[in-house]
């Protein structure tokens, strides 16, 4: 028989607002196997888990029932309190009587028969637990980060100066993501290339990291500590290791008409590329969909001129398998397509533009040279006409955009627009906006600046449609809510800030690393506030705007956080399991694979055993075998077993009967 | 009549929940028919939210909303201002002699440019 001591927790007046504690400590005291009942004003505080451990002391308890929020809050500090006192921590159950009850119910006598069911079904189970011990494994000391974008060199960067070694796979032929297609950065204005590539070329330099260009994660298996990764390396049939990027290839390839994805489409490039001067690595890439020889054996200049002889037409995808102890996502954004909103005549006018389009016109870098001109006929534009929130805010149903605030946008719509007038003041700048948001440090002065300094004209309202006619001018209506007017404006140029979206990899990657994503396939983090960097999946850590849309500073932020949870992690030598998980029971198993087929971890085996039958006789079963490293306790093999034959340790099937019975009595 | 009743009887007319507006204004942006009214599409969504109905019951634009449903397709909360205009017009002409098109006038309007299917919308239209 159990001897079981109660602990009331008042919450201040959190739970004491709605139930009675004293009656609840009174009437779990009567319960069997209870010989100490009590209530304090908040027990998860010193004096209050002090009394825990002296009560356990003095009524030699041998289990501890605590009545108070959610265990997710609050089950490890008293699992530490019973060890401390002496005790297994697994002897320790919560009641949840905050979130489940006193926060739900309005009523004091409805609360607080509520509060002793729970703690009745509580004190049920702590009679049958039984004390458990964790597995301990060991941990790979080496990080994965997915995506080469700012986020994850960042990261990168900040695990391998602790020490630790690391591999980013860019799915890019180079490393450096948006970031590396921007201007200008807010609210400084410093170049995005002068501060991103040095980066890129410490991340390449770094005895610590290693970096798998045009590369995917093809395949993910394991666990905290011990994840078995396949990398697919896609053929780039250059030699990265020969290849100088001389880009000799580049300049003689005869196929020179290939949209070039870097500049989005503005320029060409040809069938063999470097993506742009700074790339990392700087390596040439032949893109096989358009090089003739790969497609029809014919050509072979590039490997003709090629001085190195890194040209390898043989080349094949290469599977790369690496352990590791922890995974960084760091997938990155997309703006959204913009087909959906014909209003705007996006694919109707080449002067109809995305914001990041303007980036690259902009850019020194980019098709123009940094000239801003209009993209149908190369003629400077005089009025420019910006548009928020395309597709930012939309309702859900529209089924057109997204339902969030896209963040970015407000800022670099204005460092646009203030950018253009201060180099073409003769241009006039309209920018449409429903509401400038503009929460970050200097972010408000920034926006300020652009209307006060630099004349540009904000116009709360929305541009209802944009006609391009015959000749070439596109023919804005806008509303003016403000002076209760309709706008006809012309423009030369109109901009088109577009909402941004997480990239298309994340969700068939979240599929394999079992990490959960929302409704927007923005990746969930482990607590919106406490734990913003991790997912709820261990070992799983999230970088950048892949958990949500993010400007530079934000972004390094996190990147600089998910790496501090990553060395936290490869500082251990070995890992605790969770001793809560699966088990067989292996003469009731009748083998029929149902758990294993459920199982999302894939931590169920078979194995043929032998087995003592009647009359002396043996027999060969198929039985089912957990692997506790693997099994995360979720549960659904007890669900799914038509035997009963598999159970969860401290969640046993009779455990949670007599707490049904508890509560039904 | 009683604002409040009448508010919620036209928002439950027409199915349009006004507090979903966000006040961005492109059905304002969108209408054709803005220059032609004395209350723009963004002010009916605003007006009715508010229980501001009187105006809108004895205004023109009433009958200047060509039902085009640009404002409906563009609204990027999917308000749907043009079927709260429509709810509103129904219950101006729902009052006792208040059609806007009665039968007796259409013989002076016939003439041979004029579609049929013009006259039977306008009749569902203007008239109960």
């Amino acid at each position: 028989m159990q001897r079981i001591g109660v602990f009331v927790c008042w919450c201040g007046s959190n739970i004491a607002g709605t139930v009675d504690v004293k009656a609840v400590a009174q009437a779990l005291g009567h319960e069997p196997g209870v010989v100490f009942s009590t209530d304090y004003q908040y027990m998860c505080s010193q004096a209050g888990q002090d009394m825990i451990k002296e009560a356990v002391a003095e009524h030699r308890l041998t289990g501890i029932v605590v009545c108070s929020c959610s265990p997710r809050m609050h089950e490890a500090t008293f699992r530490k309190t019973a060890q401390a006192a002496g005790l297994n921590p697994y002897m320790v159950e919560i009641a949840n009587i905050r979130e489940q009850c006193s926060w739900v119910h309005k009523d004091m006598p409805v609360g607080t028969e509520k509060a002793i069911i729970l703690g009745k079904a509580a004190v049920a189970k702590v009679h049958l637990n039984a004390p458990l011990t964790p597995g301990e494994s060991p941990v790979t000391k080496r990080a994965l980060v997915i995506g080469g974008g700012i986020a994850g060199i960042q990261t990168a960067l900040d695990i391998a100066d602790a020490g630790f070694k690391v591999d980013i796979v860019e799915k890019k032929p180079t490393i450096g993501g948006k970031m590396a297609q921007l201007d200008k950065t807010f609210p400084t204005l410093d170049c995005a290339a002068c501060i991103l590539t040095p980066k890129m070329v410490d991340a390449a330099q770094h005895e610590n990291i290693r970096i798998f260009s045009y590369s995917e994660v093809h395949e993910v298996k394991g666990f905290v500590g011990n994840f078995d990764v396949t990398i697919k390396k896609h053929a780039r049939f250059v030699k990265e290791d020969i290849c100088t990027g001389c880009g000799a290839c580049v300049e003689k390839c005869p196929m020179k008409k290939i949209p070039n994805e870097f500049n989005l489409g503005m320029d060409n490039r040809p069938a063999i590329y470097i993506p742009f001067a700074q790339a990392v690595p700087k390596v040439a890439t032949v893109d096989p969909n358009h090089c003739n020889m790969l497609k029809n054996g014919k050509c072979g200049l590039c490997a003709r001129v090629c001085t190195a002889g890194a040209i390898d037409y043989t080349q094949k995808d290469e599977y790369i398998e690496e352990k590791y102890g922890a995974i960084v996502v760091a997938t990155g954004f997309n703006p959204i397509s913009m087909d959906k909103f014909d209003e705007f005549a996006y694919n109707q006018s080449k002067d109809v533009i995305t914001s990041l389009e303007f980036e690259r016109l902009t850019n020194a870098a980019g098709p123009t040279a940094g000239k801003l001109i209009r993209p149908s006929d190369g003629k400077h534009p005089h009025t420019i006409v910006f548009v928020q929130c395309v597709g930012s805010r939309c309702e859900a149903c529209a089924q057109k955009g997204k339902e969030y605030c896209s963040k970015i946008c407000c800022m670099y719509t204005a460092k646009h627009a203030m950018l253009v007038r201060d180099k073409y003041p003769d241009t006039e700048v309209y920018v449409f906006y429903i509401d400038v948001r503009t929460p970050g440090k200097n972010f408000d002065e920034f926006y300020r600046r652009a209307v006060e300094e630099y004349g540009v004209k904000y116009i709360k309202g929305m541009v209802g449609k944009v006609t391009p006619d015959e000749s070439g001018v596109l023919k804005v209506q806008a509303s003016d809510l403000l002076d209760n007017k309709q706008l006809h404006i012309d423009a030369d140029l109109v901009v088109l800030a577009a909402a941004i979206e997480p990239d298309k990899s994340a969700r068939p990657l979240a599929t394999m690393l079992t990490a959960s994503m929302d409704t927007n396939d923005f990746f969930t983090e482990a607590h919106p506030k406490l734990r913003p960097v991790e997912s709820p999946t261990a070992g799983v850590f999230l970088s950048g705007a892949c958990q949500g849309p993010k400007d530079i500073p934000e972004t390094v932020s996190q990147a600089g956080a998910a790496a501090a949870k990553v060395i936290g992690l490869l500082a251990k030598d070995r890992l605790k399991g969770n001793p809560c998980v699966a088990s067989s029971n292996e003469l009731m198993c009748n083998g029929c694979s149902s758990c294993a087929n459920v199982c999302p971890y894939g931590a169920i085996t078979y194995e043929e055993k032998e087995f003592r039958m009647p009359d002396r006789t043996t027999a060969i079963r198929r039985v089912a075998k957990v692997n506790p490293a693997v099994c995360q306790g979720c549960g659904c093999c007890t669900v799914a077993c038509p035997s009963g034959a598999m159970d969860l340790n401290g969640f046993k099937n009779d455990q949670i009967m007599a707490e049904v019975d508890a509560i039904c009595k | 009549m009683n604002n409040e009743w009448v508010r919620d009887e036209i928002t439950r007319m027409s199915g349009v929940n006004p507090k979903k507006c966000m006040r961005c204004g492109k059905c304002s942006a969108t209408c054709p028919a803005y220059d032609e009214m004395e209350y723009h599409p963004h002010q009916f969504v605003a007006m009715v939210e508010n229980g501001d109905i009187e105006p809108l019951l004895k205004s023109e634009s009433l009958y200047m909303c060509l039902t085009c449903m640009a404002c409906v397709e563009r609204c990027p909360r999917g308000v749907e201002p043009a079927k709260l205009i429509e709810a509103v017009r129904l219950t101006a002409i729902r009052e006792k002699g208040a059609n806007r098109l009665k039968a007796e006038a259409v013989p002076a309007m016939l003439d041979e440019d004029t579609p049929q299917q013009l006259l039977v919308s306008a009749f569902r239209k203007y008239a109960k």
